[in-house]
């Protein structure tokens, strides 16, 4: 079916986004590789020549930068953890009848329809405000001192509100992996015996495996370039600065823009090997 | 007895399931409550909130000292222009790819998918600097394009995945039918096609209508979009926990009664298909 006139018709449909996909991708690319090596202050003195690679020493030498690594690795693991694990623990419960089962479901989404900066916000002053915050109104009326959470528990708060924006996300992948479970196998393993426990670590979690990479794998991706909610909460401060953070400083702040072209650059291969392998699952898709 | 059971069971998984969708659900509830009450009520206890007078002054107080509404349509226009001309560019991509496959397909898919993995930190201050080059910096142009361009990949792999589920039988029975290729194109492909499209759009624009990093970083006062509107609260004088909510409730509405339409069409589209 595939002539060659059709071929040719087809390499033309594809051009245009193949044209733009290539130009967004090399462009900025190529810009951040040339300033990274370069000592460039905008607005002191603007370009003052080649350097080699003294940024990217500079910028893994600087006091700043294991602290972020550490910031970003806590706040991707711990979203990870928590959003898996209730992810799996709520698409269960979903999936059992319920009453009410449309609305349920529908409340349950609806954090991750909310833009991040609202999320950030509100739950910043309307709930962990130290005075004012309803958290604050809570302890009180329980009789304990009120928690200044974003400076002195910044990053289980930073936790705390990041899941909940992706919580939803973790929970309709799993469920809709759950949907697509045989239930012929289950009520099978229920004949012979299993028990609840069995069924679930057996039958059940096996067939989530692979909803579980994808969500890893594409939270990841996300998490690792988490701004917004820091961006408005605690601004970087408290120890909540990621390298994400850490780069946007860098470059619109400090204006040091070859520091920052480095930093952007290690952000670029960070993303990548995460990349690597979330391509290979959702590849594997491409042949079935 | 086993009907016995099952009802039990429902009940007990109706408490917990509803339990945990409220407690989920409170923080967009709560901002709901406070969007209706004044500014001194707003900050009282739980208690003292609830009781207290119902208001629609936040409403209007929002839009009279901060002109919600401009940028409230700087964000539809972002969100819905860069999702139209991504579908513009998308559509014919993803049609050749699903329907005249060469070797290089799958390559292609992957490697555009891969592009959606760049971290924007990391090409901040080149399209910053194109930005001021050009002339687009805190333009509502730059901001399509920009949105359009990190949304291309998901935008021709969803469609991807909803054309690659046309069956080519169909063609090749209108075909026989004697249906010419303007009316294959117009009557059997095309209405089989506007679901997916249909629903391509809508994840788009709420993406679109979210993102908080590029509208953030490259808006000033002319073109910023509700999501650079909201972040202004973050350094507020007085008091304003009623007319955040407010303006959190306006900003939030349009896209949870979208994306509550788009439950489905979500995981798909965010797992580029790998989940269905």
């Amino acid at each position: 079916m595939a002539t060659q006139h059709s071929q040719s018709a087809a390499r033309m449909m594809m051009a245009p986004a193949v044209v733009l996909l290539l130009g967004w991708m090399l462009v900025p690319l190529t810009m951040t590789l040339f300033f990274s090596f370069k000592k460039y202050l905008p607005l002191r003195g603007g370009d003052l020549g080649w350097v080699g690679f003294d940024n990217y020493v500079r910028f893994v030498s600087s006091s700043a930068f294991w602290p972020a690594v550490g910031t970003t690795l806590i706040i991707v693991g711990g979203v990870l953890v928590i959003t898996v694990l209730l992810g799996v623990a709520l698409a269960l419960l979903l999936d059992q009848p319920v009453w009410g089962q449309g609305v349920v479901r529908i409340l349950v989404i609806a954090p991750f329809f909310v833009m991040p900066t609202v999320s950030g916000l509100v739950w910043k002053n309307m709930f962990m405000d130290p005075v004012n915050g309803f958290f604050a109104h809570l302890w009180r009326f329980l009789g304990a001192e009120p928690i200044q959470w974003l400076s002195q528990a910044s990053m289980p708060s930073l936790v705390m509100i990041i899941s909940w924006q992706w919580l939803p996300f973790a929970t309709l992948i799993l469920l809709t992996a759950i949907q697509s479970l045989d239930t012929e196998q289950l009520e099978a393993a229920e004949m012979d015996g299993a028990r609840p426990v069995g069924r679930f670590w057996f039958i059940i979690l096996p067939h989530l495996a692979r909803a579980i990479t994808v969500v890893i794998l594409i939270q990841t991706i996300f998490l690792l370039s988490i701004f917004a909610e820091i961006f408005v909460t605690t601004a970087g401060a408290f120890g909540t600065k990621t390298l994400t953070y850490l780069i946007f400083q860098r470059v619109l702040e400090s204006q040091n823009v070859g520091l920052g072209s480095a930093g952007g650059v290690y952000a670029i291969i960070l993303a990548n090997i995460v990349a690597v392998f979330l391509l290979r699952v959702v590849g594997k898709n491409l042949d079935a | 007895m086993a009907r016995a059971i099952s009802a039990r069971h429902k009940m007990i998984t109706s408490v917990m399931a509803w339990t945990a969708a409220i407690l989920i659900f409170f923080p967009i509830l709560w901002i709901l409550v406070l969007s209706f009450k004044s500014e001194g009520d707003a900050i009282k206890t739980p208690l003292g909130v609830l009781t207290s007078a119902w208001t629609f002054d936040s409403y209007a107080v929002v839009q009279d000292r901060s002109d919600y509404f401009k940028h409230f349509f700087n964000s539809v226009i972002v969100a819905v222009g860069s999702t139209l001309l991504g579908l513009l560019v998308a559509v014919p991509a993803a049609w050749s790819m699903a329907f005249v496959p060469s070797k290089r397909t799958r390559g292609i898919l992957m490697w555009m998918l891969s592009t959606k993995m760049l971290p924007a930190v990391g090409v901040l201050y080149p399209i910053y600097l194109l930005f001021i080059e050009l002339g687009i910096l805190d333009s509502r142009i730059g901001l399509v394009i920009v949105l359009m361009l990190i949304n291309l990949p998901i935008i021709v792999w969803m469609l991807y995945t909803y054309f690659r589920e046309i069956p080519a039988e169909i063609l090749e029975a209108a075909r026989m039918d004697g249906a010419g290729m303007r009316a294959e194109l117009l009557y059997v492909l095309t209405p089989m096609a506007i679901p997916g499209i249909a629903s391509t759009m809508l994840l788009n624009v709420i993406l679109a209508w979210n993102e908080a990093f590029w509208t953030l970083n490259l808006t000033a006062a002319k073109a910023a979009p509700l999501t650079a509107f909201i972040a202004s609260y973050s350094s507020p004088e007085g008091l304003f926990y009623a007319k955040l909510s407010a303006a959190s409730v306006m900003a939030i509405a349009p896209i949870l009664v979208m994306g509550w339409f788009s439950q489905k069409q979500l995981v798909r589209g965010l797992t580029f298909g790998a989940v269905k």
